[in-house]
């Protein structure tokens, strides 16, 4: 059975060119590249060269790249280092909607006695900015906001949430892990200090990550060690994954406009005749701020992961935010953020594209969706069999 | 991605007996939307009074579907009293086993069967005077007080994943803290530890070394442990009381009151046979 892959916004298949730099760094060329010989410093120069692919991408400086394990690593130390570097501040704002690599440090935060600001969202997965400003206070450390969420898509005006945590002196970080490579990102245009990427969600490997730390901004390291990174993160470099890394970044600056015209087109044709095929069905996010290849859809009156479980016969893959998915009792934090009703969140199933998708693929999807929902509401005791709901619940 | 077992997914993707029974004998609806997973059971009776046909319509995950399919299957052709004997752990079974996360789809089968049975008969099926606290996965008080006292549970998040009362809607914390200070205000001896044979027999033995022997002793007497049998402590007085008149009195009054007070208060103590 052919698999069909629309699971990108959870990791994504390494590139064949990626794969391709990173091979001789195992067994050839294996040296450490802080030794004094010719045969560690190589690997040493080639961590240089990938250090300016990602720069590049993220038209930053070289000295602003930082290689980590990966995206959560990136965002607890961005977090932990405003902290450090600003003792006398104690409140951290974020967003409702953040990745549990941010709301879970800072609920533990919390209980360290720092205090926490939850930005609300509105239906559509938006965030008001006059919240924003109406939360910084002079006790604020920094403002921690996502670039595009991994579950809807949405995008926040993180350029401008920078602004204006910068005009009261408040670091701001940003996790870009979903929004790298997929949306332009140009540092020498805003004012962010901080910002996250992941490696494994743009054709790299899993366990490696960037955190991006403006030029002049105080940081304190996560990880202390050795001198690695200029001593800001200690631990002996992860050569092939660094410079796997950095065609990756390489080839998502190419990529950049096939994302924005194939991908969207190809997620665009999914969603439209999806919701035109099965009623009772609805995107959850902004349909306008969104990134190109990720869409959330509720299909109403069925449970997600039975609906992932029978894609999963086809070898359909993609994710849901229902509660039964994660273990949790409870249906997707995203989701709730906005209000979107029980009914609907526990049917959710996020489709996530990527440059690798077929309109085949897509075609199967769209022609095999209606029936497992058909089935599914066929089982359901709020499902009638006129079509209408019922919703005495 | 859950562990499911191939009869899971057998019953999952091929459930058997889905639908809805036109003019049940019995018939419930448990669970709801904003819980994740509902299910809506009928069955028939036959002549005989056994169940003729059973049929279900549930919103959940797989395992939901599953324990629903499994459900249905296992009561087939019994009585009504019978299926009431049907635990949650026997869906369970039938179908290999759950994940731990997944054990309140089998929860809501039973909940489910029972309402269903109460339905039938007009009567309330649980037992008496247990009230459903938690509605998203049927947890009954009397269950959350066993939970309580016998993990000795002080807050609303151990009873959650002790029982899963409270992790859906969460509309029953208030009246979970209620049952948790109602418990905790019970006097001590209530929450007492069961004791294993082996536990209670060397409490005996080490009370009476302790807090009897040692009494006795200061009169010239003495006590010796001749047999246990369940709570019946079969004794020999030695020393001075195996003549003392008041040796009757010291047994009950003293000897057997504090084994009662110390160890159970179901210990009877008697004299061997001389």
């Amino acid at each position: 059975m052919k698999t069909i892959y629309l699971d990108n916004n959870a990791t994504t298949q390494v590139a064949q060119e990626v794969l391709d730099v990173m091979m001789p760094y195992f067994r050839d060329l294996y040296g450490n590249p802080s030794s004094m010989h010719t045969f560690g410093g190589q690997v040493g120069q080639r961590i240089r060269a990938a250090r300016e692919q990602v720069a590049t991408l993220l038209g930053a400086l070289p000295e602003e790249i930082i290689f980590t394990s990966c995206g959560t690593e990136s965002d607890n130390s961005a977090i932990r280092s405003a902290l450090t570097t600003r003792p006398d501040k104690k409140h951290v704002v974020i967003s409702r909607v953040e990745h549990p690599a941010v709301r879970t440090l800072c609920s533990h935060l919390n209980t360290q006695g720092y205090k926490i600001t939850e930005l609300p969202v509105d239906k559509n997965g938006i965030l008001d900015l006059e919240n924003l400003e109406k939360s910084l206070t002079s006790d604020t450390a920094i403002v921690s906001l996502m670039w595009g969420n991994n579950e809807t898509g949405v995008i926040f005006p993180v350029e401008e949430a920078a602004r204006m945590a910068n005009e009261k002196g408040i670091l701001f970080h940003t996790d870009a892990v979903q929004a790298t490579g997929k949306i332009p990102i140009n540092m020498k245009n805003n004012v962010i200090d901080m910002l996250s990427i992941s490696g494994h969600k743009l054709h790299a490997p899993k366990g490696i990550g960037v955190l991006y730390i403006r030029r002049g901004t105080k940081f304190s390291p996560f990880l202390i060690g050795g001198h690695q990174e200029k001593g800001r993160r200690g631990g002996t470099e992860n050569t092939p994954s660094i410079i796997g890394l950095g065609m990756a970044c390489e080839l998502a600056a190419k990529n950049m406009e096939k994302e924005n015209t194939y991908v969207k087109q190809l997620r665009d044709k999914l969603e439209k005749e999806l919701l035109k095929k099965i009623p009772h069905s609805r995107v959850n996010g902004d349909i306008e701020n969104r990134l190109p290849n990720t869409t959330n859809i509720s299909f109403e009156y069925v449970e997600g992961e039975a609906i992932l479980l029978l894609m999963n016969e086809l070898g359909i893959c993609a994710s849901s935010g229902s509660a039964c998915t994660s273990g949790s009792l409870q249906p997707s934090h995203v989701l709730r953020a906005m209000g979107v009703p029980f009914t609907m969140a526990h049917g959710s199933i996020r489709f996530s594209l990527s440059v690798n998708n077929t309109e085949e693929e897509v075609d199967f999807v769209i022609e095999k969706m209606p029936a497992i929902i058909e089935r599914l509401r066929g089982m359901s005791p709020f499902w009638n069999q006129s079509g209408q709901a019922c919703t005495s619940q | 991605m859950w562990e499911y077992t191939e009869k899971v997914k057998e019953h999952f993707l091929n459930p058997h007996n889905v639908g809805e029974i036109e003019n049940p004998d019995g018939v419930a609806e448990v669970g709801s939307l904003a819980c994740g997973d509902a299910l809506k059971l009928t069955f028939k009776l036959d002549e005989n009074k056994r169940i003729k046909d059973a049929k279900f319509k549930t919103f959940g995950c797989a395992s939901a579907i599953a324990s629903s399919s499994a459900l249905t299957e296992i009561i087939k052709g019994m009585t009504v009293d019978e299926a009431l004997k049907v635990s949650n752990q026997d869906i369970a079974q039938y179908l290999g086993g759950l994940p731990d996360e997944k054990m309140h789809c089998s929860v809501m089968g039973k909940q489910a069967l029972e309402k269903a049975v109460e339905n039938y008969r007009g009567a309330p099926a649980l037992e008496a005077g247990a009230k459903i606290i938690c509605e998203c996965f049927g947890v009954t008080d009397k269950e959350i007080e066993r939970a309580i006292r016998e993990n000795n549970l002080s807050t609303v998040e151990d009873v959650t994943n002790y029982t899963k009362a409270g992790g859906g809607c969460g509309g029953c914390h208030d009246a979970i803290q209620q049952i948790i200070e109602r418990v905790k205000a019970e006097p001590k001896t209530d929450t007492k530890p069961k004791l294993t044979n082996i536990q209670k027999i060397r409490l005996i033995e080490e009370t009476i070394e302790r807090e009897i022997r040692p009494s006795l002793k200061q009169d010239g007497g003495d006590i010796e442990i001749i047999d246990i049998i369940g709570n019946r402590v079969i004794v020999a007085m030695r020393g001075a009381c195996s003549t003392c008149k008041a040796s009757e009195i010291t047994l009950k009054d003293f000897v057997q009151h504090r084994l009662q007070e110390l160890v159970s208060p179901d210990i009877t103590v008697e004299e061997a046979a001389k």
